[in-house]
């Protein structure tokens, strides 16, 4: 994308999700600023166009909330202190829906992160896991989201291993929970080798 | 707020246009390179990525049952909303749709309508009550000038792209059979010209920083037999008839190209 | 021991070095791990471990040269985006001295100047000055913008790359630290100028790079001449029909 500091399109399964970051740039709004940090904002959206049904424009609730654990998924990884009263602005634009469109816009934006030289520890990656027909599997489809008996989408910085989202519906036992909860991270590492592949074979060659 | 524009730009931009050249070495009357796809978001049943120079807009379609207005009963509705995405431009802010969102989705609304593109009076299933709507969504992803073309451009290749299920009436109920789609019943096509003032110039298809030292722009729907069926001025300066005059010239010309993006039928 | 080689390109969060191995920029040490923080190319020096970013934000430091636009004027300052996260101010005594000035008539909005530096505090709030050689506003010319990483391939070794372009196309050139270049000439060599900068942004990571921009300039140059000869000629045949 021509604008945008940093952007990147992921397409994972049938999910379409498009990232793109601005900044650290000056930030207008006195209240929310921080002045020893940057303050890194997120907004989710979903495109009327992106589901069966068209989903009516604008943030609802559930956008909202993505948009804050996005947030809280990626600012552990992002040197924040270098920049004090700035904010980096990510976008998340979902075009093409197919269940887990969270995880697949935090892969997303951090690649778009990179892409726009912003410091960071770590490459976030997230991926779900989940219970379906009593069995734990890894990166539940739309249906299986849907029908499934339990969801949990995980978000972590793959060099520590440390997990920077963590949500969970439906009901699982101790032990089921944590099978997911490795089947997650399992899927995560899979996923962070491909993302740091895009990025290299994007600056590829010489 | 707004972007300043720096003093040393508007002069250079200026002047190189009153020479006849512009600064990315276009003809004045000259589009940058467009690119259209349709069908590239399977859960819409009609879509487009739209491309014109760097700016883009993905368009999707949706069909749904509804009731016509009152009155209306007899035709089918359809809506046109966009969205500016904030991604789309260091400025553009999160929110509800503001006036430029607006102004796009009215004008191009308006070139479908008044050029009477969609059959609506094909898409009535119960005459008064059940029709069918069809939701144009525009999603601005990039932005580097002209919206309007590449949104009117983008709508029309979405909408021949679209395919709705087969609807009958059995007892005075509606059943849709999604096995049998057919194409969103269609009676022409347009496209948008816009050109900016600049100097004493008209340019087609202002860029981003084309547009942000244009005294005024207008924009320009025309049917496939060359007919007008829209026009919207912006901008903050005046025109003459003359150029208005001209701009029409301009427009009925450029626009046989950008018929070309489309499919035949 | 070294995880990488020089000139690799790595990402964020990839492990570089394991032991004693110094942090250079661009990375951070994660206990005995010397990590990248960016997306960027690795240079080893000795036991130092740096990575170059590919892109990234200008942040101000005390002393540089800066190409800045003027986005407000106020009772004793302008303010000055200088494409950074962090916008400066030019505080009026700086221009005038004591006197008491008009303001808008020394600067107004949209006026593009060549500034230093004076001081970034700790919050970084930028303080800009004009004393010194070349600063002031530009008149005419036109401006483009480069990532700031890539403005020392820009420059050259000892000023080499613009030189080249300065002497080629008899354009004034100004650079920015912030990655604003400032080009005047001739309108033709100004965009010449312009296709040659963005170029040398687009490739400023690989080598043999001053080669081609000559030969680019060489043929960029060729072309333009070519045309001023041939609608020479035009005009002298237009004359002729007169």
């Amino acid at each position: 994308m021509e604008r945008a500091d940093g952007s990147a399109y992921l397409e994972f399964g049938d999910n379409k999700v498009l990232a793109a970051v601005y900044g650290p740039r000056e930030f207008h709004i006195r209240r929310f600023l921080k002045p020893n940090m940057a303050v890194l904002r997120c907004r989710y959206n979903m495109a009327p166009f992106s589901v069966e049904d068209r989903k009516r424009p604008g943030p609802d609730r559930r956008s909202l909330e993505i948009s804050k654990l996005t947030s809280e998924a990626l600012s552990p990884a992002v040197f924040l202190e270098k920049f004090p009263r700035s904010s980096i602005d990510v976008f998340i634009e979902v075009l093409q829906a197919e269940g887990g469109t969270r995880c697949a816009g935090i892969t997303a934006a951090s690649v778009a992160l990179a892409d726009a030289g912003i410091p960071m520890r770590d490459m976030v990656v997230a991926c779900a896991a989940g219970k379906s027909n009593g069995q734990v599997v890894m990166d539940l489809s739309e249906w299986e989201d849907k029908e499934g008996e339990a969801d949990v989408p995980v978000a972590i910085m793959p060099r520590t291993g440390e997990i920077t989202l963590l949500q969970m519906d439906g009901q699982l036992t101790k032990d089921e929970f944590e099978q997911a909860l490795d089947l997650a991270k399992e899927g995560c590492m899979k996923i962070s080798e491909e993302q740091k592949k895009a990025i290299k074979n994007r600056y590829g060659g010489d | 707020m707004q972007p300043v524009v720096p003093e040393i730009t508007r002069t250079s931009v200026t002047n190189l246009i009153n020479k006849g050249e512009r600064t990315d070495g276009r003809a004045l009357d000259q589009y940058r390179e467009i690119s259209l796809e349709t069908g590239v978001i399977k859960k819409a049943e009609g879509s487009a990525r739209v491309k014109i120079g760097n700016t883009q807009i993905m368009i999707g379609i949706k069909p749904q049952i509804g009731e016509p207005f009152p009155d209306t009963p007899n035709v089918g509705v359809f809506m046109t909303n966009s969205e500016l995405l904030p991604m789309a431009a260091p400025n553009f802010e999160p929110g509800p749709p503001d006036e430029r969102s607006v102004e796009l989705s009215r004008v191009t609304d308006r070139g479908i309508r008044e050029g009477k593109i969609i059959d609506l009076e094909n898409m009535v299933l119960i005459p008064g009550k059940k029709v069918w709507m069809i939701f144009i969504d525009m999603h601005v992803v990039d932005y580097d000038g002209n919206l309007m073309d590449a949104a009117a451009l983008g709508a029309m290749a979405a909408l021949m792209d679209t395919k709705i299920p087969t609807a009958t009436v059995q007892d005075d109920e509606v059943v849709i059979d999604y096995e049998n789609m057919q194409p969103l019943p269609l009676k022409d096509k347009t496209v948008m010209c816009t050109m900016a003032k600049i100097g004493k110039e008209l340019v087609s298809d202002p860029s981003l920083e084309e547009e942000s030292i244009m005294g005024a722009r207008i924009s320009i729907g025309i049917r496939s037999d060359g007919t007008i069926c829209s026009m919207q001025k912006g901008g903050e300066r005046p025109f003459e008839k003359e150029e208005i005059l001209k701009a029409i010239d301009m427009a009925q010309e450029k626009t046989k190209e950008l018929f070309k993006y489309l499919p035949e039928s | 021991m070294i995880l990488v080689e020089d000139k690799d390109i790595v990402v964020p969060g990839e492990v570089l070095a394991e032991g004693e191995y110094y942090a250079g920029r661009g990375t951070f040490k994660d206990d005995s791990k010397v990590c990248s923080a960016l997306v960027g190319l690795v240079a080893i020096r000795d036991d130092k471990i740096s990575v170059l970013p590919l892109q990234s934000k200008y942040i101000p430091k005390r002393g540089d040269v800066v190409i800045g636009k003027i986005t407000e004027v106020r009772f004793s300052m302008w303010n000055v985006d200088i494409n950074s996260p962090y916008s400066g101010i030019l505080p009026a005594s700086d221009v005038f001295g004591r006197e008491k000035r008009d303001m808008n008539k020394a600067f107004a909005v949209g006026d593009i100047l060549f500034m230093r530096v004076v001081d970034v505090d700790e919050v970084k709030k930028v303080k800009l000055g004009l004393k010194g050689r070349g600063l002031g506003k530009f008149r005419g010319g036109i401006l483009v913008e480069i990532t700031p990483t890539k403005v020392p391939r820009l420059i050259g070794k000892k000023g080499s790359m613009i030189n080249m372009i300065k002497d080629h196309t008899k354009c004034e050139v100004v650079v920015g630290q912030n990655g604003l270049v400032w080009v005047k000439g001739k309108p033709e060599m100004e965009r010449v100028v312009e296709k040659v900068i963005k170029t040398i942004e687009a490739e400023a990571h690989t080598s043999g790079l001053t080669d081609r921009v000559r030969e680019m300039l060489n043929q960029l140059l060729g072309i333009e001449e070519a045309e001023a000869e041939k609608e020479e000629e035009e005009d002298f045949k237009e004359e002729l029909i007169q």
